[in-house]
């Protein structure tokens, strides 16, 4: 038999706290660590936090923008820019991270783990 | 079986031969023996003076000289043809090696000229024609500045004709005053007239170089060490060395040894397919007298080798005349002349535009009926050449006078060019083949051009041209800055300057597309920076900085930081050196000397910045700008103050600057130095504005970088004040900062600006856009608006907290971070971190 373990949302931080075109970084339980993005437009993304090519925990430090009209994020490290609605790295499309749930309830940012 | 061709000398047209035939040669029919004197194969003779900017033979050495990987050439070096046996067809090398040929080609080139004057042959005299040459006159003035007597280091060349104000200018690189003596009435006599002569005279002494023309040298003796030069008219120099430049005679001599004619003022005498009397033996280049003369200028050398390698294998080529125009840059100052610029034509015009204010004198010479171009000469601005040149024979595009008046030319474009005119003479490339290869080649680019087509790879005097003609020929060379901004950071710079629009979001609304990304962010971050938009994480703009930006220190690969604070000129108390240790002891950071003179503190978290920070402030400390495209250190010796032979302060300087341009934000960073005598411990002509002192004042070089590409700085004025020095400085940089691309350093920044290192000099040292005011009240207002970014942070609750690991957690350290140990200091690992990619 499967135990399905039923996930929560974990409140993170007042939305107004992170400003437009920004990340934050947000630690889970089992020291998981996602980076919260806030768009120009107001959009929520989550991704794992960490920078698979540089594997330093930096990826909520990278500039956020868009490529070709997507939103994306770019490591701070080593630039590779990654399309916060899915992941996958636009430099690279064999490479991919992991994305979060995200929402905003009563003001304030919400994720879960996948 | 192969045939053999013998080439004795391996110069730059001996070496042209040799590639033209390995090329055409498609049966490979000849093997191919070249015997030569110098120890290092073929290298860049025209370019030698550049020579003094590297000393690295490498940078002048002609591509493919080597045959590394061609079985049919063999390269003898540095053993000379001593004969030539024509019955047996064989010549012998001083070493006493024999080569049987079947055919022989001179390419011995000329050897310089040395007046019989009494001590010519003094040690301390040379001439100026290789690298071994300018190899041994680095050394003796090396020894001369370090011999540290009183008085000036100087240096007298015999000649002032293109090769001696060359030599002028090597010597003055090398730190030695100049004197040039020409026995004719003025300088380079051979290309310009008297008008032109006496501007370039005028401009070469502002350039700190003694002229002495129509006088001899009289007598050279050794005086007390140094040498002592009487010149005709009594005065007396007194040298640490003299360089002979006066002329090159052609090197025949072993044609005169086999008995083959030379011609009536030397050179080996060939018909016009380069063949001697002997029609086993060819001569070419410098050496040979074709058509009564002989030629002193590489593009007739490489036509003649081209002439020679056709008729070598079986074809009918022969020579077509040459053009023996000439463009320079002689210390800065532009000099051309072509055509026939005396106007020796009985009928020929000449309309003179002579303007002593700024510095130009030009000259056309045309035809009676004033409507065929014959020639001309441009001394202080030759940027009409390109265009002209080639219309030599042709009709002239408008009234001469209207060319020569300032914004003449803007009536002619590259349109009024004949396809057949040559646009590079140095490998007779026309206006044709170079369109042809743009538009049926698909050559999109300058150095796209150059390789298809070779034209610009000798001289470098018509790329230009090359520009232009992409452009005319509808290719735009794209300056978009990415995909958000079709405009380049120089026209965003102007563009927010003049709009005083004061965030990215307006900016981008107004002048772009999208929403920005990771260039175009920070690029207009810095432009903001440099017109005082406030603190850097002040509202918007905290999310437009890179993140060495955004937390005011580097990060490192494992996500950490690194900490550098600022050490001006290097200078440091030992308390201060104890606080940094005690900071770095307390914090656990890992420390090194940076090679940029300060200290490096690694492996802070983010958290744990601010705590650092406190510290380090409260010390007296700043920030030291590490993290940004900003003005990074000035480095120093110690100069007068300690050093024997310091000869101004140069620790006091380096603290000035240094403080001076702290926090200016820059297209890239922005490295300077201050040696306080010209053995340059501080290493100033690294970088991008290095300061050397003199015995008068300080020496100021520009565009100097380390790095990939590394390039020594440039001389742009010397023996200043201080006051005048920081002037010229402040007006460098904001021109700099202006007009650059992003990530562009100084030493690109010049090479790719039209005009080069004269343009610049002529917009920050002679004002010639009038500029100079607003470019030094920008500075101004940079140096009084200064505040330190560190310190801001620590006052401003809103900013402060930004530095945390976790919105959610804000004093947990990343879990990811560890650290081992290794000689006694910790070290990142990055054990901590999950594999994540899928590859
Ligand atoms: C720390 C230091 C090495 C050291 O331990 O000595 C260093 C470290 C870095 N250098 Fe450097 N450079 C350091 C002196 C130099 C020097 C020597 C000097 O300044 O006299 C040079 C050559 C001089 C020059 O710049 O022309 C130098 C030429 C470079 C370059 C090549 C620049 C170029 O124009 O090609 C880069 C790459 C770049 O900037 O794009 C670079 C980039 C870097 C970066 C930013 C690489 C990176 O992205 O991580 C390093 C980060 C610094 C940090 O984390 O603190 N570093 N780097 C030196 C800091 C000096 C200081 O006190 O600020
Ligand atoms: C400082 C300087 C600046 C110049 N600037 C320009 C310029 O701007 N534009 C321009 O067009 N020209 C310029 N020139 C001239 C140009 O360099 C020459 O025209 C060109 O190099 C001639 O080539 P060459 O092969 O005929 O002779 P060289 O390049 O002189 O080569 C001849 C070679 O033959 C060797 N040799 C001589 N005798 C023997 C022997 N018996 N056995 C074996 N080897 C022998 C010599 O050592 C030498 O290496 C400049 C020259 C100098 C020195
Ligand atoms: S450069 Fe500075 S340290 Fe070096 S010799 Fe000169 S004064 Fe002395
Ligand atoms: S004219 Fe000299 S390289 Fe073209």
């Amino acid at each position: 038999m499967t135990m399905v373990a039923e996930q929560t949302w974990v409140a993170v931080c007042p939305a107004d706290e992170v400003l437009r075109a920004y990340g934050v970084a947000a630690l889970l339980a089992g020291a998981e660590q996602v980076a919260i993005f806030r768009t120009e437009d107001d959009e929520f993304f989550a991704l794992s936090n960490i920078d698979p090519f540089s594997r330093a925990a930096v990826l909520s430090r990278g500039i956020v923008g868009d490529r070709g009209g997507l939103p994306v994020v770019a490591s701070p490290i080593y630039k590779q820019a990654f399309d916060l609605r899915t992941g996958v790295c636009v430099d690279d499309p064999d490479v991919t991270v992991p994305t979060y749930p995200v929402r905003v309830l009563d003001g304030v940012v919400q994720v879960k783990s996948p | 079986m192969a045939r053999t061709m013998v080439v004795v000398g391996n110069g730059m047209v001996g070496h042209k031969l040799v590639q033209t035939v390995r090329d055409r040669d498609a049966q490979s029919s000849w093997r191919i023996v070249v015997l030569a004197e110098e120890p290092r194969p073929a290298y860049d003779r025209v370019a030698l003076s550049s020579y003094v900017d590297t000393w690295d033979p490498g940078t002048l050495s002609l591509p493919g000289n080597e045959f590394d990987d061609d079985d049919l050439v063999t390269l003898r070096l540095g053993d000379p043809v001593e004969t030539v046996d024509r019955q047996n067809r064989t010549v012998a090398t001083v070493s006493g090696f024999r080569q049987h040929y079947d055919v022989l080609v001179l390419a011995t080139g000329s050897r310089p000229f040395v007046p019989p004057v009494p001590g010519h042959d003094l040690p301390g005299c040379f001439v100026y024609r290789t690298i071994d040459d300018l190899d041994a006159i680095r050394a003796a003035a090396g020894r001369a500045m370090a011999s540290g007597g009183p008085g000036r280091r100087a240096g007298m060349v015999v000649g002032g004709g293109l090769l001696g104000l060359e030599a002028a200018k090597a010597l003055r690189d090398m730190g030695l005053s100049p004197h040039v003596v020409e026995l004719g009435p003025r300088l380079m006599p051979l290309q310009v007239d008297e008008g032109g002569g006496g501007l370039l005279r005028r401009l070469i002494e502002k350039l700190d170089v003694t002229v002495h023309t129509g006088t001899s040298t009289e007598s050279i003796q050794r005086d007390s060490g140094r040498l002592l030069a009487t010149l005709a008219g009594g005065t007396e120099l007194d040298l640490d060395l003299v360089v002979f430049s006066a002329g090159v005679r052609p090197n025949d001599a072993l044609a005169r040894s086999c008995a083959l004619p030379v011609g009536a003022r030397g050179g080996v005498l060939v018909d016009d397919g380069c063949r001697t009397d002997d029609e086993r033996i060819y001569a070419i280049g410098e050496c040979a007298c074709i058509g009564d003369r002989v030629y002193g200028l590489v593009a007739p050398g490489y036509a003649m080798a081209e002439v020679a390698a056709d008729r070598i294998l079986g074809g009918t080529a022969s020579f077509p005349g040459a053009d023996t125009s000439t463009k320079l840059k002689l210390l800065g100052v532009d000099v051309a002349s072509f055509g026939d610029a005396h106007a020796t034509d009985e009928h020929a015009l000449e309309v003179v535009f002579n303007d002593a204010v700024s510095g130009t004198y030009k000259k056309l010479v045309v035809s009676d009926d004033a409507r065929t171009l014959l020639g001309g000469i441009f001394v202080g601005d030759a940027s009409e050449y390109t265009l002209l040149r080639p219309l030599v024979g042709g009709e002239l595009p408008a009234e001469p006078a209207a060319l020569l008046a300032p914004d003449g030319n803007a009536s002619m474009g590259v349109d009024a060019v004949a396809d057949a005119a040559q646009i590079c003479s140095c490998n007779a490339v026309t206006k044709g083949a170079i369109t042809s290869a743009i538009t049926d080649d698909g050559c999109d680019s300058v150095p796209s051009i150059k390789s298809r087509t070779r034209a610009g790879t000798s001289c470098g005097s018509c790329v230009p041209m090359l520009g232009k003609l992409l452009s005319s020929c509808g290719v735009e060379q794209s300056k978009a800055l990415c995909e958000h901004f079709k405009q380049s950071r120089a026209e965003l710079f102007e563009i927010i300057q003049a709009t005083q629009i004061s965030t990215f979001s307006e900016l981008i609304a107004k002048h772009g597309t999208g929403k920005g990304c990771a260039i175009c962010k920070p690029a207009v971050a810095s432009i903001l920076a440099t017109l005082g938009n406030g603190h850097i994480l002040g509202g918007e703009q905290a999310t437009l900085q890179d993140t060495n930006d955004h937390f005011l220190a580097n990060m490192q690969k494992n996500g950490t930081y690194s900490v550098i604070p600022r050490i001006p000129g290097g200078e440091i108390t030992p308390d201060k050196l104890i606080v940094l240790g005690e900071v770095a002891k307390d914090f656990g950071l890992y420390t090194k000397i940076t090679g940029g003179q300060r200290i490096d503190m690694f492996g802070a978290t983010v958290e744990e910045l601010p705590y650092i920070w406190r510290r380090l402030v409260d010390a007296g400390f700043e920030s030291g700008h590490a993290y940004g495209k900003a003005l990074r250190t000035v480095k120093s010796c110690v100069g007068t103050t300690w050093c024997r032979y310091g000869q101004q302060d140069s620790v006091g300087l380096a603290v000035e600057l240094e403080l001076r341009y702290r926090g200016l934000r820059s297209p890239h960073k922005l490295k300077s130095a201050v040696s306080g005598c010209a053995r340059e411990c501080a290493e100033a002509r690294g970088k991008d504005f290095g300061v050397i002192a003199t015995e008068n004042g300080w020496n100021l070089y520009v565009g100097g970088n380390g790095g990939t590409m590394p390039r020594h700085a440039d001389l742009i004025v010397s023996d200043v004040d201080t006051e005048t020095l920081i002037k010229i400085i402040d007006r460098f940089l904001m021109f700099y900062v202006r007009t650059a691309d992003r990530l562009q350093r100084t030493a690109p920044w010049i090479e790719e600006m039209e005009g080069g290192l004269d343009h610049l000099r002529a917009v920050i040292v002679d004002d010639s856009l009038g500029i100079c005011d607003e470019l030094e009240a920008a500075m101004a207002k940079h140096v009084e608006n200064y505040s330190d970014e560190w310190k801001g942070v620590l006052e401003d609750p809103e900013k402060l907290a930004r530095f945390t690991s976790f919105v959610n957690a804000p004093g947990t350290p990343d879990p990811t971070i560890s650290f081992t140990v290794e000689r006694d200091q910790k070290v990142p690992v990055l054990l901590g971190v999950p594999e994540v990619a899928s590859r």
